[in-house]
């Protein structure tokens, strides 16, 4: 073991300085000693939620701190030696040569102003390791091997001319190019969608094999990171909660919290019969933005009282688009849509106020669709003096109710959007939907900007609210884990239509077409060998048309 | 809510008040009349005149506080003009947006393409040089950008989830303008506001310097320097004392203009929570 | 190419297009506005033949429009009329004060312009640490004093107390370069001295800015020196935003210039606009007026051209 240990990190111990405003800075310990170990040519996984310190500890494998961020305590030995004594320049010396990073964003760690190719071969010619002739080759054979298209001339171009799924793979290609022992990868695919993400972490997994280097993958997705490492270290608040082989950390984990982690959107939702008229009824929908650019297209769907339409799409699909143009933000210029038997304005502002108060929305992010201003009573309590009238006492009484019911209590009345966390956010907002009493709310990636297990906690507030209120839920999502967890009926949508919709059985059993195939084929699952498995079973269809 | 004030603060918030007090109850401070003459040319300073006296003859400290008085007077009526005009077409023109957006913008867009003293001085020197006319000018011009800042504070704002959740509550302008937009946008332009007052400051004295401003015998600070200037060259530092009011008093107001500004990006919580 | 080119064009011809409307502005500006142009000149005492005389002499009996086109037509032959009370031809001044001017606004920019660049770059090495404090406390001083009081405070000190530098910028045509240069040393310093503050902080902000970027960790995760990192990866995004400071401050010198002059009575065209805004000498105003902001508004379509060009996002389209 110890003639194999390539990375050895012991009792590491980090420190940054925050700025509370109107207070004096303080030290707060993000990372507090952490120890483990990378043979050569493996791959750890890296896991935990935001504020986990998992990117810290990637990071101090190259002896960086990002943003006054220090290493105060324990050592990092890297092939035999500590890389925090030898100083900046032993750092450097280090750097981009015995370890590489890749970025999240690709997009940003490039730099606008460079030829790809230029980049991809920099740290190599820098550090003596190939010529710029050889480094040129070296990163040709790369691109080819990573799957992008035109490997020869791709090079040439810059990063604002290729898309997401191709720059991260393009860093990966940079990472490769000084031949390290050691790569950090930070979260490479969470920015993308997820068909693309399935072919760039396959890319990845692939060169890691082939080139033998070894990587510390980190990520906030357990399912993502099963599919890559060999190991996998579980991290909460810069500690370490579990370390263990990825198969015995997902199949049979030991720590409470890293079961809770495993489980994740386990949640079981019996199926629901539509009922005999729909509370909300798209029909043959279309709508464009000002350009004259559709991007709805004949859409028609219907939702039950009571139950949950889930819309489902990556990026660019219109799914946010029918959100809107089912509340009027954006009039469509053909279709109609009936809510609850009678016929909506296309326009908001001809939508009377008892439509309104029915037809409720909830945001993504939480943080900006609450006004920093006002109180969480100000924020609940507005809908309620708005549609109702109340005031005073009955209106206290209310917004007691309404936060006991999203299990947050009425302590937090007084409270301004900027003193909760992230999850309290969204169950205020949820509050104030209900408020209004409304037959359908309608969720806009509510849960995306949200750690697993919060996203957890408030999908299970969703279900639970929607059995005391029977409310309906137009729930907008990319991740189909959720949507297998609080459907009753389903609706794929791709390039601005709807492809496939029916009961959530029948939309997520075969035969499928051709997006949805891919679609499903491509979330990530629990599970050791899914990302062989999905890739086989790819290649049997593809050799079988 | 209230956080402890800084240092900084608290001592420009001391000299600010003191300027403003020393400005609305100049007659009771001032040793001499406004124009009294009370003793020889450029007198240095003594026990009688603490700062000396001017180019004819007069109290300098009495000519400085009578000048804090007409130079603040005129600064701050001409920010509350620019501020009134600035903010409320910025604000209207974000919400109505379109053609009156347009319109307005462009035309702000023109008359800040030349730089504002120099069309101040081309007005100038067809209009009367009163007082109301300078609050006037230097009002209009300093008012397209009052009229910029609150234009796009606004903007920002009326693209925000919880405006849209506003708006689709069905809530009316009113309530859009008056409860979602404008208590987040007060505090970055209360800030600004401390800024254009220093800049009306400099503004005024610059023209009064150049003989543009304020008239003779009023005193001002611009105008001090005009009257005692000739005597820099025989070593006599009168026109200098103007230097050290408009700076203590401009750096006060920054001082403060920045605690508000830092306080009102602390409270929105930014990366908080 | 074709996009930056088509955006290029599109910013010339807006600033063409400005400075037209700007020459409405200024023509319009001196006369909707209240009181009589005749009456302002001569006084209230005038006799209301006197009026009547110069009414005709200024062409204010001939409709406006006929006589803003006319003027109009005579700035595009270089003729800017003649003085009303000196009745000598305005161009032939204008041209010559306009070079006097440039003279010290050059020697200004070319001390100015280095020196912020350099101390915004200190700024940003010793990020928090005493330089970068001490900078930015000189600028908060700096931008809280009008231009004419530090060059009295550098008058009474540098000129009359130390006695380094001439008090009067007084230069004429006799005089070799190096006495030009020693005589203006006064005005140039305090000019260097208003666009520095601005300049440095600008520059800082710019270059922060940039060093912040995501591309930035990248490269020193590569184990690139701090030199190459700077020299290759920041420099190239910092060209636009530090030639947009430099422009911008380049059109802040033009107004500092104006009172600058009058201070040091030094013969440029911030003086000679000065004097006759008090004469109430309405050609050479105009005149100057335009030309003043014609070189502010060239100053800013240069610097956007130049943002527009450094960008690979333009210039290598998809």
């Amino acid at each position: 073991m110890a003639d194999n240990a390539l990375l050895d990190i012991k009792n590491l111990r980090i420190e940054a300085t925050v700025y509370p405003p109107g207070e004096d800075p303080q030290d707060v310990v993000i990372v507090d000693d952490v120890s483990l170990q990378l043979e050569k040519g493996k791959v750890l996984g890296l896991i935990g939620e935001s504020g986990a310190g998992k990117s810290t500890i990637g990071l101090s494998s190259m002896g960086y701190g990002r943003g006054g961020v220090r290493i105060t305590g324990g050592e990092v030995i890297l092939n035999g030696t500590d890389i925090l004594t030898g100083g900046v320049r032993g750092l450097r010396k280090v750097r981009g040569k015995e370890v590489c990073y890749v970025a999240q964003s690709a997009a940003a760690a490039f730099n606008p102003a460079h030829k790809l190719m230029d980049q991809v071969i920099e740290a190599a010619i820098e550090h003596g390791v190939a010529s710029r002739a050889e480094a040129r080759k070296r990163a040709v054979t790369l691109f080819g091997k990573l799957g992008l298209p035109d490997p020869e001339h791709i090079g040439q171009r810059y990063p604002h001319q290729v898309s997401g799924g191709q720059l991260q793979r393009v860093m990966t290609a940079m990472a490769l190019c000084s031949q390290p022992d050691l790569i950090v990868f930070d979260e490479p695919t969470t920015a993308l969608d997820v068909t693309t993400q399935i072919d760039v972490l396959a890319a990845i997994k692939e060169a890691i094999r082939d080139t033998g280097v070894a990587a510390l993958y980190i990520t906030h997705d357990l399912a993502v990171v099963a599919q890559v490492s060999d190991h996998i270290m579980v991290l909460r608040n810069g500690k370490k909660v579990e370390y263990g082989t990825a198969e015995q950390i997902i199949n049979d984990p030991h720590e409470e919290y890293t079961r809770a982690l495993v489980s994740v959107r386990s949640i079981a939702h019996e199926e629901k019969k539509p009922t005999e008229t729909p509370i909300l009824s798209v029909k043959h929908v279309t709508a464009s933005y000002g350009g004259g650019i559709t991007v709805l297209k004949d859409v028609s769907v219907d939702i039950h009282e009571g139950q949950t339409l889930a819309v489902v799409g990556e990026s660019g699909s219109g799914k946010s688009t029918m959100a809107r143009a089912i509340t009027g933000l954006l009039p469509p210029s053909e279709g109609e849509i009936t809510f609850d038997g009678r016929t909506l304005s296309r326009r908001l502002d001809q939508r009377t106020k008892n439509d309104l108060r029915e037809l409720q929305m909830i945001y993504q992010m939480a943080d900006v669709a609450m006004n920093p201003r006002q109180t969480v009573a100000t924020i609940i309590g507005r809908p309620l003096e708005f549609y109702f009238g109340l005031r005073g006492k009955e209106r206290d009484r209310r917004i007691g109710e309404l936060l006991d019911e999203i299990e947050m209590g009425t302590g937090f009345a007084d409270r301004y959007p900027a003193e909760l966390s992230g999850g309290q956010k969204q169950r205020v907002c949820i509050a104030r939907a209900l408020a209004a009493k409304p037959k359908l709310i309608i969720c806009d990636e509510v849960t995306s900007a949200l750690d697993p297990l919060v996203a957890d906690g408030i999908l299970k507030l969703l279900l639970n609210l929607q059995k005391i209120e029977n409310v309906a839920y137009l729930f907008i999502t990319h991740d189909l884990a959720t949507v297998r967890a609080i459907a009753d009926s389903i609706a794929v949508m791709f390039q601005g239509k709807v492809v496939r919709y029916g009961p959530k059985s029948q939309v997520l059993s075969p035969p499928f077409d051709d997006y949805t195939d891919l679609l499903l084929s491509s979330v990530p699952e629990m599970q050791i060998g899914w990302l062989e498995k999905a890739l086989a079973n790819r290649k049997m269809e593809s050799a079988g048309n | 809510m209230i956080k402890r004030i800084p240092l900084a603060a608290l001592i420009g918030l001391f000299f600010t008040a003191l300027y403003f007090f020393a400005a609305i109850f100049a007659p009771l401070i001032a040793p001499y009349g406004m124009a009294e003459v009370v003793g020889d040319v450029w007198e240095p300073a003594s026990a009688q005149h603490w700062l000396g006296t001017d180019n004819i003859g007069r109290d300098l400290l009495t000519r400085m506080i009578y000048g804090g008085r007409t130079t603040i007077f005129i600064a701050t009526a001409a920010t509350i003009l620019s501020f009134s005009l600035g903010a409320v077409l910025g604000f209207t023109a974000a919400v109505l947006g379109g053609w009156a957006d347009q319109f307005l913008s462009r035309v702000v867009d023109l008359v800040m393409s030349i730089p504002s003293l120099i069309l101040a001085l081309v007005i100038l020197s067809v209009t009367p040089v009163t007082v109301p006319v300078l609050v006037v000018i230097m009002g209009l011009l300093d008012s397209t950008r009052v009229f910029r800042l609150a234009r796009a504070v606004a903007v920002d704002i009326n693209v925000m989830d919880y405006v849209e959740a506003a708006k689709l509550r069905g809530e009316g302008r009113r309530w859009i303008i008056f409860r979602e937009i404008l208590p987040n946008a007060l505090s970055p332009l209360v800030a600004e506001m401390g800024l254009r007052f220093i800049f009306m400051v400099l503004f005024i004295s610059t023209l009064s310097f150049l003989g543009l401003g304020v008239q003779p015998p009023m005193a001002d600070w611009g105008g001090i320097v005009k009257e005692n200037k000739d005597g820099i060259v025989y070593g006599i530092g009168a026109a200098l004392w103007p230097a050290v009011a408009i700076a203590t008093l401009a750096i006060s107001v920054n001082l403060v203009a920045d605690w508000v500004l830092n306080r009102t990006t602390s409270l929105k919580g930014g990366r908080g929570g | 190419m074709g996009v930056a080119l088509k955006l290029v064009a599109q910013r010339f011809a807006l600033g063409l297009l400005l400075l037209f409307l700007v020459s409405v502005l200024i023509f319009v500006g001196t006369l909707i506005l209240p009181g009589d142009v005749a009456q302002s000149i001569l006084g209230q005492s005038a006799t209301p033949e006197a009026l009547a005389n110069l009414r005709r002499d200024l062409g204010l009996n001939e409709p406006a429009l006929a006589r803003y086109l006319s003027w109009l037509g005579g700035v595009f032959h270089g003729d800017l009329g003649t003085a009303l009370t000196s009745g000598q031809d305005i161009a032939t001044t204008l041209g010559r004060r306009l070079g006097n001017t440039l003279f010290l606004a050059f020697w200004a920019a070319v001390i100015s312009v280095p020196l912020a660049i350099f101390l915004g770059l200190l700024a940003v090495r010793y990020r928090d640490r005493w330089p970068d404090k001490l900078i930015s406390a000189v600028t908060l001083a700096s931008i809280s004093i009008p231009e004419f009081l530090i060059g009295y405070v550098l008058m009474y000190f540098v000129g009359v107390k130390l006695g380094w530098a001439p008090t009067v910028a007084t230069i004429y045509d006799g005089m070799s370069i190096w006495q030009k240069l020693q005589t203006i040393a006064l005005p140039v310093a305090v000019l260097t001295l208003v666009v520095l503050a601005h300049m440095m902080r600008m520059t800082r902000a710019a270059i922060l800015n940039v060093m912040q970027s995501a591309y930035i960790e990248t490269a020193e995760l590569k184990g690139l020196t701090t030199f190459k990192v700077i020299w290759r990866h920041a420099f190239p995004n910092s060209i636009a935003p530090i030639v947009n400071v430099v422009m911008l401050n380049l059109a802040y010198l033009v107004v500092g210039v104006v009172v600058v002059e009058v201070v040091f009575t030094y013969p440029g065209m911030g003086q000679y606009l000065v004097d006759h805004v008090s004469k109430r000498d309405l050609p050479v105003v105009q005149a100057c007026g335009l030309v003043f902001a014609g070189v502010y508004i060239g100053l800013n379509m240069v610097a956007d051209i130049v943002s527009i060009l450094s960008n690979p996002r333009l210039r290598h389209p998809k």
